[in-house]
C-alpha cells in the first residue's frame, strides 16, 4: 500500500512539473508586449525596455521557466506584475475562502448524490423519474446560470439571502453560513442532479451482479446486500464521479464567486486574466492543478482501500 | 460541473457501442432512425434545436438591427413594436443581439465539438486497433487532459491569447478530446478482435479499410450522442467565460447578454431571461437528442422497470387464462394444514416431494403489452436423495426455471401460471404473479441453496472467502462467528482444499475457477440445505476439474441424503450423476423419466437430436457402465 502510495504521489509530481511547464510556454510565448501592455501607450521605448529587463523578460524562457521552478519551490510564486503583491500571499488570503465553498459543496452533493442515487436505484419507480429527469435539467443549465437565477429570485426578488457574501467570518459564525448557503446551493446543484444519476448506474450495476444472486441465495437479507456488499463495490464508481466534479467545480467556482462578490480566488483569476497578469495567472494555475492532484490521490488511497486487488497486490 | 456531464455521456456512449458492435451498421441506423421519429421527447428535441439552428442561419436576415447598433435615447426599453424584447442598457435590441448570440454560440459549440473528434477520434483509433506504446503515451495524455478544470485552462489560454472566441474553442476542443478518444478507444477494442473484423483481416484488406468499414461503422453513433453532449458542455463553458467579461467585446453572446442582463438586474431582470432561455433551451435540446439517441440504441424492447402491483395488472389476463387450465382447484382452502403458515395448502397426496413445479410459466411483460414466455407449462417434482437433471440448449428456459425456484428472477419477470410447491408448502401459490418473497427468504440458503455457472463472478471480490462462507451460517444457522470459522474451514477442506486455512483468507481474485467453484458448493452446502440447484456448476471450468466437481457434489449428495437439480446441456453430467432427467426445449418440457430409459429410448425427437449430437462416436452404454462405476465422463 505504501508503495502504491508512493508511486501515485510520483505521478502527481510528473503531472505537476509538465503542466507548469506547458503553462509557462503558453503563456511567455506569446507575450511580446507585456511590458507596453503594463506601462501604457505613453512609454517611451527605452521605459518598455527597462520594464522588459526588470521583469526578466528579456531571458531566454527555458533560463526563465527554471528560475521560475527554483523560486516556486522555495515558496515564492512571483509577484503581481500590477499590484506588485507576492501571489503567493494572494493565494493564502483567497484559497480558504473558495476551499471552504469547494468542500462543503463537495460534502454536501457526496451526502445527497449518495442517497437520492441509492433510494433511486433500490426504491425505482417515481424516484427514479425524478432523478432522471433532475439529471436533464440539471445537464441542461449551467451552474452559472442557475447562480443568476437563484440571487435573482431568492435574494433579489425576495429578499431571503443577501445578495453579495463578502462577510468575513469574524462577523459571527451563523451570518457567515446564512451568507455563504447561496453560493453554495448554486455550486451544488449540477452535482447534485448529475452525481446522483451516476451514483443510481453505479448501484443498478453492482445489484445486477452474479455475487448479489448468490448473496440473495445464501440467505443474506437485503439490507445487508445493499449496505455491505453493493455500496462498497459501487463506492470506487462513485468516488470518480465526486472527483470530476469537484475538477469541474475548480471552475465553476470562479464564476460564481464572481456573481456572489466573494473574494476567493475566482476574481483573482478573472481579473489577472483580463489584465493578463502571467505571475498570477500562472498561480492559480499552480494552486488548480496540486488541489486536483491531492484529490486524485485521495481518491486513488480509498479506491485501494475498498478493492482488495489494488491493496493486496 | 462540465466533465460530470462528459463522463456521463462516455459511459451512456460506450455502452451503447457495445450493444451496436453485434449489428450491422445500417440496420442499425434505420431501426434507430425510426425510433428517434416515434419518440415524443426526441421529436422535440430535434425540432427545438432545428428551429434555433434556423434562427441562428437567418439571423442576418430576421434581426431588425445590427448586433452593435446603440439607441442611446431608448436604454432599458420595454418590448415594443420596434424591439420586440426591449432594448438593453446601451439602448440594443434584445432581439437581435440574441440572433446574433445564436449564431456565433453554435457555431462556436461546432468548432470545438470538431476540434475534439480530429483530435479524440484518429487517436482513440489508432490506439483501440495498434495499442503498444501509442496507447500507453495517450492514455498519459488522456489522463492529465482530463485533470484540468476547463474553465482554468480557458483563462489561461485567454491570459496568453486573448480574447477570442475561436482560440479559446479550439483550446477547449482540445481539452475536451479525450472523451471520444476513450468512446473511440473502448468501442475499437471490444471489435477489434471480432470474427468478422480477423476475417476482413484475413482475407487481405488493408487496416485502413477495417478501419473505415467495420470499425468506424461501430463508433458513429456513440459519436453523435458524445457530441450532443459536447456542444452542451462548450455552449455552458463559452457562455461562462464571456459572462466574466473575458470574450469579444465587439460580439454579441448569450454569456454577454447575461452577463448585462445580472448588471441590471435590479432595473430590469427579464434582461436575464432571455439569454438564459436560449442556453437551457439549446443545451437541453442537445441533452434530450443525445438521451433519445441512446435509448434508440438500446435495446428497444425494453420496458420501464415495473413492481408489485403496478405489474400485477399488466400480467393478469396471461395469470387468469393460465388459472383455467387445471390448477383452479387447489386454491381451495380445503385440507388445509394448521402448522404451515402458508396461503393455500398443497394438493393432498403431493406434500412428501421436496419440491414440485406444477404447469410452471415465466414470461416477460414486452413493451407493447404482450408478454414473452421463457417458460411454458413446465411440471417437475424432486424427492429427498434424489437429483434430477434438466437439460436443454441455451434459452430453452432451463435457469429460468431453477430461478423461479429460488425467487430469484429477475425483477422484470412474471410467474404467469403454475404454482411451485417446496416440502409441502406453496412458494408460488396457484395464481399468484410473483414469487413469495416472504416465504421464500426464509427457505433460501437455509433449506435451498444454490451454485451458480460461473465461479469468479458468484463471489463479491471486495471480500474475503472466509467472510463469504461464515456470514451465511452466521444469519442463517445463527450460530457465532467463530462456530462458523470452525464449520467453514472443515468445508473447505471437505470439497478438496489442500489448505483451507489459505484458502479461508484468501480473496477470490487470488484463487483459480475450479477452487472458487469449489468454495461455493462449500457455501451452497454450508447451511445443510434439503434442496442444491445447481446451474451448470462445472460448464465454465476445464474438463479435469469438470469431474472432480462432479464427484464432489455426487458424495456430498448421498452423505447429506440432499435433493439436487442439476441444470445442465451436457448428456454425459446427466448419465454421470442424475437419477430422473427433464428435458427442455423452447421453454417447455419434452420428456421427462428415469435417466436409464430416456438415455436408452428417447422418445422425443428433440431428446434424440439432443442425445446424437452429444454422444456422437461414443458408445452410449458405456456411460450407464460408468455411472456404476463412478467413473467421471464428463
Amino acid at each position: 500500500m505504501i508503495r502504491f502510495i508512493a508511486k501515485r504521489l510520483g505521478s502527481g509530481l510528473v503531472v505537476l512539473f509538465v503542466v507548469s511547464a506547458f503553462t509557462f510556454f503558453l503563456l511567455y510565448i506569446s507575450s511580446g508586449s507585456i511590458a507596453r501592455n503594463i506601462l501604457g501607450d505613453q512609454a517611451t521605448a527605452e521605459q518598455v525596455a527597462l520594464k522588459e529587463h526588470e521583469l526578466g523578460l528579456d531571458q531566454p524562457l527555458l533560463v526563465r521557466y527554471f528560475a521560475w521552478v527554483v523560486d516556486a519551490l522555495s515558496g515564492n510564486l512571483g509577484a503581481s506584475w500590477f499590484t506588485s503583491e507576492p501571489v503567493a500571499n494572494s493565494l493564502a488570503t483567497r484559497i480558504p475562502v473558495t476551499m471552504t465553498m469547494v468542500f462543503a459543496a463537495m460534502i454536501l452533493i457526496a451526502i445527497c448524490a449518495a442517497l437520492i442515487g441509492v433510494l433511486a436505484a433500490v426504491k425505482r419507480g417515481w424516484v427514479d423519474r425524478v432523478v432522471q429527469v433532475g439529471a436533464i435539467i440539471g445537464d441542461s443549465i449551467p451552474g452559472f446560470v442557475i447562480g443568476v437565477i437563484l440571487v435573482t429570485i431568492l435574494a433579489i426578488q425576495l429578499g431571503l439571502f443577501p445578495a453579495t457574501s463578502t462577510i468575513s467570518p469574524d462577523s459571527g459564525a451563523g451570518a457567515w453560513v446564512y451568507s455563504m448557503a447561496l453560493p453554495v446551493i448554486a455550486l451544488l446543484i449540477n452535482g447534485v442532479t448529475g452525481g446522483a444519476q451516476q451514483i443510481r448506474s453505479a448501484v443498478i450495476k453492482q445489484l445486477e451482479r452474479d455475487y448479489v444472486r448468490t448473496l440473495r441465495s445464501r440467505g443474506i437479507g437485503e439490507r445487508e446486500i445493499l449496505f455491505k456488499h453493493v455500496l462498497r463495490s459501487a463506492a470506487p464508481a462513485g468516488l470518480t464521479v465526486l472527483s470530476l466534479q469537484l475538477i469541474g467545480m475548480l471552475g465553476g467556482v470562479v464564476i460564481i464567486e464572481q456573481i456572489f462578490a466573494l473574494p476567493g480566488m475566482g476574481p483573482l483569476a478573472v481579473a489577472a486574466t483580463g489584465q493578463s497578469d502571467l505571475p498570477v495567472v500562472m498561480g492559480v494555475v499552480m494552486y488548480t492543478v496540486v488541489v486536483v492532484i491531492v484529490v486524485n490521490l485521495l481518491v486513488d488511497i480509498l479506491n485501494g482501500w475498498l478493492n482488495p486487488k489494488v491493496r493486496v497486490s | 460541473m462540465s466533465d460530470s456531464v462528459e463522463t456521463a455521456a462516455v459511459a451512456a456512449a460506450t455502452s451503447a457501442a457495445t450493444s451496436a458492435a453485434g449489428q450491422s451498421g445500417t440496420v442499425v441506423r434505420s431501426t434507430v432512425l425510426r425510433r428517434l421519429f416515434r419518440n415524443p421527447l426526441s421529436l422535440v428535441a430535434m425540432t427545438l434545436l432545428l428551429a434555433i439552428s434556423l434562427l441562428a442561419v437567418l439571423a442576418p436576415v430576421l434581426a431588425p438591427f445590427d448586433q452593435n447598433y446603440a439607441n442611446i435615447a431608448k436604454t432599458l426599453a420595454a418590448p415594443d413594436s420596434v424591439n420586440i424584447l426591449g432594448t438593453d442598457s446601451a439602448g440594443r435590441d434584445v432581439w437581435s443581439r440574441l440572433l446574433f448570440g445564436a449564431q456565433l454560440t453554435l457555431l462556436s459549440a461546432l468548432l470545438c465539438a470538431g476540434v475534439a473528434i480530429g483530435i479524440g477520434l484518429p487517436a482513440g483509433l489508432i490506439a483501440g486497433y495498434y495499442a503498444g506504446k501509442f496507447e500507453a503515451v495517450s492514455n498519459w495524455v488522456v489522463s492529465i487532459l482530463m485533470s484540468l478544470p476547463g474553465l482554468i485552462v480557458l483563462l489561461t489560454i485567454r491570459a496568453a491569447f486573448g480574447p477570442s472566441v475561436w482560440i479559446s474553442m479550439i483550446a477547449f476542443g482540445i481539452l475536451i478530446s479525450p472523451s471520444y478518444f476513450r468512446l473511440t478507444r473502448t468501442a475499437v477494442q471490444s471489435v477489434r478482435n471480432e470474427l468478422y473484423v480477423d476475417a476482413a483481416r484475413v482475407s487481405g484488406l488493408s487496416d485502413l479499410s477495417i478501419i473505415a468499414r467495420h470499425i468506424f461503422s461501430v463508433v458513429r453513433a456513440p459519436i453523435i450522442i458524445q457530441t450532443a453532449a459536447i456542444a452542451g458542455v462548450a455552449i455552458a463553458i463559452q457562455s461562462g467565460l464571456e459572462f466574466l467579461g473575458l470574450g469579444d467585446p465587439t460580439k454579441s453572446t448569450w454569456g454577454v447578454m447575461l452577463s448585462e442582463g445580472f448588471k441590471n438586474v435590479y432595473l430590469n431582470p427579464t434582461l436575464l431571461f432571455w439569454p438564459a432561455l436560449a442556453m437551457a433551451l439549446t443545451i437541453g435540446g442537445l441533452v434530450l437528442l443525445g438521451n433519445a439517441i441512446r435509448d434508440a440504441l438500446e435495446d428497444g424492447e425494453k420496458i420501464k422497470h415495473r413492481r408489485g402491483k403496478g405489474a400485477a395488472k399488466a400480467t393478469a389476463p396471461a395469470a387468469g387464462a393460465a388459472r383455467g387450465t387445471g390448477q383452479q382447484t387447489t386454491a381451495a382452502p380445503a385440507a388445509a394444514r394448521p402448522s404451515r403458515k402458508s396461503v393455500a395448502a398443497v394438493v393432498p397426496g403431493t406434500e412428501h416431494h421436496l419440491i414440485k413445479v406444477t404447469n410452471l410459466g415465466v414470461g416477460y411483460p414486452q413493451a407493447d403489452g404482450s408478454i414473452k414466455k421463457a417458460v411454458d407449462d413446465v411440471s417437475f417434482h424432486v424427492d429427498r436423495g434424489e437429483i434430477l437433471g434438466i437439460v436443454g440448449e441455451s434459452g430453452s428456459g432451463k435457469s429460468q426455471t431453477a430461478f423461479s425456484i429460488l425467487g430469484l428472477l429477475p425483477d422484470n419477470a412474471r410467474i404467469v401460471a403454475g404454482s411451485i410447491q417446496f416440502d409441502g408448502c406453496y412458494t408460488v401459490a396457484p395464481g399468484e404473479d410473483s414469487v413469495n418473497q416472504e416465504r421464500l427468504s426464509k427457505l433460501r440458503g437455509k433449506r435451498i441453496s444454490y451454485i451458480p455457472q460461473e465461479p469468479m463472478s458468484n463471489l463479491d471480490p471486495a471480500f474475503t472467502i472466509g467472510y463469504q462462507l461464515v456470514t451465511p451460517m452466521v444469519r442463517v444457522l445463527g450460530i457465532t462467528k467463530a462456530e462458523a470459522r470452525k464449520r467453514a474451514l472443515k468445508l473447505l477442506a471437505d470439497v478438496g482444499m489442500v489448505n483451507p486455512e489459505r484458502t479461508f483468507a484468501a480473496y477470490p481474485h487470488e484463487v483459480s475457477g475450479g477452487m472458487a467453484q469449489r468454495v461455493l458448493i462449500a457455501g451452497a452446502i454450508s447451511c445443510e440445505p434439503d434442496l442444491v440447484i445447481a446451474d451448470e456448476p462445472t460448464t465454465a471450468l476445464d474438463v479435469t476439474v469438470q469431474a472432480d466437481v462432479l464427484d464432489l457434489l455426487r458424495e456430498l449428495q448421498q452423505r447429506l441424503n440432499i435433493g439436487v437439480i442439476l441444470v445442465t446441456h451436457n448428456f454425459g453430467v446427466v448419465a454421470d450423476l442424475c437419477d430422473r432427467v427433464a428435458v427442455m426445449q423452447d421453454g417447455r418440457l419434452v420428456e421427462e423419466g428415469p435417466v436409464r430409459e430416456i438415455l436408452r429410448n428417447p422418445r422425443e425427437p428433440y431428446t434424440q437430436t439432443l442425445l446424437a449430437s452429444m454422444l456422437e462416436g461414443k458408445e452410449p452404454m458405456s456411460m450407464l457402465v460408468s455411472t456404476l462405476q463412478k467413473e467421471p465422463v464428463a
